[in-house]
């Protein structure tokens, strides 16, 4: 049963991640995107991490691909346009180069890892042992990233403000 | 492979998605009356005792119109964005318990459909991601009032999602955990464990039910709805049944909110006051006691919307920036403060 | 039972396909996006190296990495929109002031 799970989230993974590189509408692209973060939950989900698979959701999939969305719409950006088309060479030189990475990068994780996974710890995934880890251990980065989630909203703000002339 | 389990499961989404469809159905008509009751006129009477098959004839006049698909809009999206509205508000009714454990066929079934530790997260996260019917339907329909009235309504979803995760996040502060099942289970006894009366009382209810309304697009929300302002908003190129997904979106999308606030605030199936009763009459009337509470917040929906007049765009991301989200902010410090002190906290 | 080695090369694909999206697409939201895809490919892994070690840490990468990915996205953004109020256009290949 969870294998059948993870093979359909992964299929829906990659498919949904080529939509993303490829497609040339930036919409289809960020919805696209959107999709896959929900499989990507879906996944953490799978290994146990609950916590962190529903906060991607609320976090990743439902404000940060919303945002981004927004500002595609609001600035209305048409379809990408190649000035000059990819010639016969690059057409087949960009996926065997990302053919190749992707071989180099999966042969060394493949070593990485034992073949199946160890039963899960009491507790794994859930909020509590999270926010004792975080409140206690990862305190002072919590902290820290707080304040950098201000300073980027000012940053933000200021950016894209108009200027008042 | 657990036959009984795996029945029991599929009875319970079974019961569940037709009790909800059931009720939004009847929500129609009851909001139909209710405001005709309130504007002083009588509402549908004419279709069965009280007008009570309108919903009926209003499915058969959906069902029937002729299915129009705009030239210009971007056709995968377009008939994307309908089905898209009316999933995640289906998905996040599937944490919430309507009913106590009960004893079926020799085992006990707790009555909810999915219990997890994060159970109120899931809620939040469907919640989310019902903002992009609203934004894909806005765009994909190519139109002015479309995407203004998308983008508007998906804006205020976000911006009103802040309030909502805060005053969520008092309760949870005080129950100590993300599971309803448990969060319910600890407003047993009499009414004054409600949550409603704990921490801070009232603040955290009147928080949610506010960014409640926002989050649904009701009025005094529902600018980015409303006739005369934008047409009709993200869903003006709709019609026929494409339209009445979105109606029955926007209707299950109240169900969920008011299940959340019941789970939440009002105890659940607890109800509030014990009970010399044991086994199945007891639990009838514990899941009669949570479809009751569930009710009156839906009349409490369909009450504001037909007294309060509508908020302006910026008057409404004002409030939700500057007026809710501080004050849920506030309600959240003054909880924390509260739960250090075991001050109304405690059982 | 699920094998970790097949999540991982899940994600280092994953990561190759923003890397290629990052180097090939010409619109500035785009490649951002491309930037998330590689951000989730390393979350991916970081969820699976937590479940094989057992401890919470790597979870906690993972939130910070989910947070730090907001702070970015919303800068970013408001990056190419005021680069889109200068240029009228997010292409990446008309965005170049500092070339000769």
């Amino acid at each position: 049963m969870q294998v059948f799970a993870f093979y359909v989230l992964t299929i829906l993974t990659l498919a949904s991640a080529l939509v993303v590189v490829t497609h040339r509408n930036p919409v289809v692209s960020a919805v696209a995107l959107a999709f896959n973060l929900v499989s990507i939950a879906g996944f953490y989900i799978l290994l146990g991490a609950q916590f962190i698979g529903l906060l991607q959701v609320i976090v990743y999939a439902g404000a940060i691909m919303v945002l981004i969305l927004f500002v595609i719409m609001l600035l209305n950006l048409s379809e990408e346009v190649q000035p000059h088309p990819a010639g016969t060479f690059q057409r087949v030189l960009a996926p065997a180069a990302t053919l190749v990475f992707a071989i180099v990068l999966g042969r060394a994780l493949w070593r990485g890892a034992p073949s199946s996974f160890p039963p899960a710890a009491e507790g794994f995934g859930t909020a509590a042992v999270l926010g004792r880890e975080l409140f206690t251990r990862y305190y002072y980065p919590f902290e820290v990233i707080s304040l950098l989630l201000v300073v980027a909203m000012v940053g933000a703000v200021l950016l894209a403000k108009r200027k008042l002339t | 492979m657990d036959v009984t389990g795996v029945l029991i499961a599929f009875g319970k989404i079974f019961i569940v998605f037709n009790a909800l469809m059931g009720a939004v159905a009847f929500m129609t008509w009851v909001e139909r009356r209710v405001s005709g009751i309130i504007q002083y006129r009588l509402g549908p009477n004419r279709v069965g005792p009280w007008g009570l098959l309108q919903p009926i004839a209003d499915g058969i006049k959906f069902i029937q119109k002729k299915d129009i698909l705009p030239d210009d809009a971007y056709k995968p999206f377009y008939i994307l964005a309908p089905a898209l509205a009316v999933v995640p508000a289906l998905f996040a009714f599937v944490v919430i318990p309507f009913g106590p454990e009960v004893v079926l066929f020799g085992r006990k079934v707790s009555l909810v459909i999915l219990d997890m530790d994060g159970g109120l997260l899931w809620g939040f996260a469907a919640t989310a991601l019902g903002v992009y019917a609203l934004v894909l339907a806005g765009w994909a329909s190519r139109s002015k009032f479309s995407l203004m009235g998308g983008l508007r309504s998906s804006a205020q979803m976000i911006s009103y999602e802040l309030p909502l995760a805060l005053s969520i996040a008092s309760v949870v502060l005080m129950a100590g955990t993300l599971r309803p099942t448990e969060i319910v289970a600890q407003q047993a006894g009499w009414i004054h464990h409600w949550y409603i009366f704990r921490g801070f009382p009232l603040l955290g209810f009147l928080l949610f039910t506010i960014a409640g309304y926002a989050e649904t697009n009701r009025v005094p929300f529902d600018l980015p709805e409303a006739e005369g302002e934008l047409v009709a908003g993200y869903h003006t190129e709709y019609s026929g049944m494409r339209f009445a997904a979105f109606f029955m979106a926007e209707y299950v999308n109240m169900m969920t909110s008011s299940a959340l606030g019941v789970t939440l605030f009002l105890g659940g199936w607890q109800l509030g006051f014990p009970v010399p009763l044991e086994g199945w009459p007891l639990w009838i009337l514990q899941i009669l006691a949570f479809v009751v509470k569930v009710a009156f917040f839906q009349f409490l929906f369909v009450w504001v919307r037909w007294t309060l007049p509508r908020f302006r765009y910026d008057q409404l991301m004002n409030l939700g920036w500057k007026g809710l989200f501080p004050l849920s902010l506030v309600n959240l410090a003054t909880t924390a403060v509260l739960v250090t002190l075991n001050l109304n906290v405690a059982r | 039972m699920i094998d970790p080695r097949l999540v991982l090369v899940l994600s280092g694909v994953l990561f190759a396909l923003g890397a290629a999206g990052v180097l090939l697409r010409r619109g500035a939201i785009s490649i951002l996006m491309c930037v998330e895809l590689m951000l989730n490919a390393a979350n991916l892994a970081f969820i699976t190296f937590s479940r094989l070690r057992g401890g919470p840490e790597a979870q906690i990468y993972v939130f910070f990495v989910m947070t730090l990915a907001a702070a970015e996205a919303a800068a970013g953004l408001a990056i190419v929109i005021a680069l889109f109020r200068l240029r009228g256009t997010t292409d990446v290949d008309e965005i170049s002031l500092l070339k000769w």
